[in-house]
């Protein structure tokens, strides 16, 4: 009497449409993690040592007047703009996986910075940024009277 | 700035360095000529001396050695990218001119001109009228 009714396996059956649906959204949800977009651009790696951070990314091939840093406070901004070849009439790109255009990318640094010591290099396309911590920041030492 | 992956993509087709490195494929850009093919690498961290270019036959494979990324004195904190060497192998379907290949290296990125041999060169013919 209440074997596998025949209208238990067709309310299933009605279902499925609505299951794939649901299948297909969750798994455009998922589809671009661990992908980087534009926004991500340049990666950056961040290192530290007591009183200062040095951040450095990957710029391959840009001209020094085309990439600009600054820093208001404890924000980062590091923004630019990478330029293709230009090509003359007749030529073509047979391949083109070089990133070019515009890029801007903000960081929220943990400390105020001293702007005025902030220092960059760029060599072999790297680029460097040392970021001072402000002195009026620094953790101050209290010292306990007895 | 495209939507494309902007993440170095590591390259599992080399066989393992001894040096405990990992490799990357480097972005490329190739477009030709009429009398040239010329291709552009991005390989940040390279310079001058740790570059090899190397074409057997029609094979093709740039290589670059990068030392390793770290700041000296300082620990990484955080981290969005690896650094490692670059490879990467192209077949040429041309004939090169290998005697006057030309590359350079600036900023991290590899310039190469390869120029056709001047056999297989297009050439115009002309047509006479009948």
């Amino acid at each position: 009497m209440f074997g596998p009714g025949i209208w238990r396996m067709k309310s299933f059956a009605d279902s499925v449409p609505e299951i794939m649906d649901l299948q297909r959204e969750i798994n455009r949800l998922f589809s671009n993690v661990g992908q980087s977009t534009a926004l991500d651009y340049p990666a950056i790696n961040v290192w530290e040592k007591d009183d200062s951070f040095v951040v450095t990314t990957e710029l391959p091939g840009m001209e020094p007047e085309n990439i600009n840093i600054s820093v208001t406070g404890a924000t980062l901004t590091i923004s630019g703009v990478a330029k293709a070849d230009p090509l003359k009439e007749g030529e073509t790109y047979l391949r083109q996986e070089r990133a070019v255009g515009n890029f801007q990318r903000n960081f929220q640094l943990p400390f105020q910075v001293d702007s005025k010591k902030v220092e960059a290099k760029y060599e072999k396309g790297v680029l460097n940024i040392t970021l001072p911590r402000l002195q009026e920041d620094l953790p101050k030492k209290i010292e306990i009277n007895s | 700035m495209s939507d494309k992956d902007l993440q170095k993509s590591e390259n599992t087709a080399v066989s393992e360095k001894i040096r405990n490195v990992k490799t990357f494929i480097p972005r490329v850009d190739i477009y030709e000529t009429r009398e040239a093919l010329f291709l552009i690498a991005d390989m940040p961290g390279v310079d001058e001396k740790t570059v090899d270019v190397e074409l057997e036959k029609n094979i093709l494979t740039i290589a670059g050695r990068v030392e390793n990324g770290r700041v000296k004195e300082h620990a990484l904190v955080f981290s969005e990218y690896e650094v490692g060497d670059y490879e990467r192998t192209f077949t040429l379907s041309d004939e090169i001119d290998r005697e006057k290949i030309k590359a350079s290296v600036k900023q991290g990125v590899l310039r190469l001109e390869l120029p056709k041999d001047e056999k297989v060169k297009p050439k115009k013919i002309v047509i006479n009228a009948a």
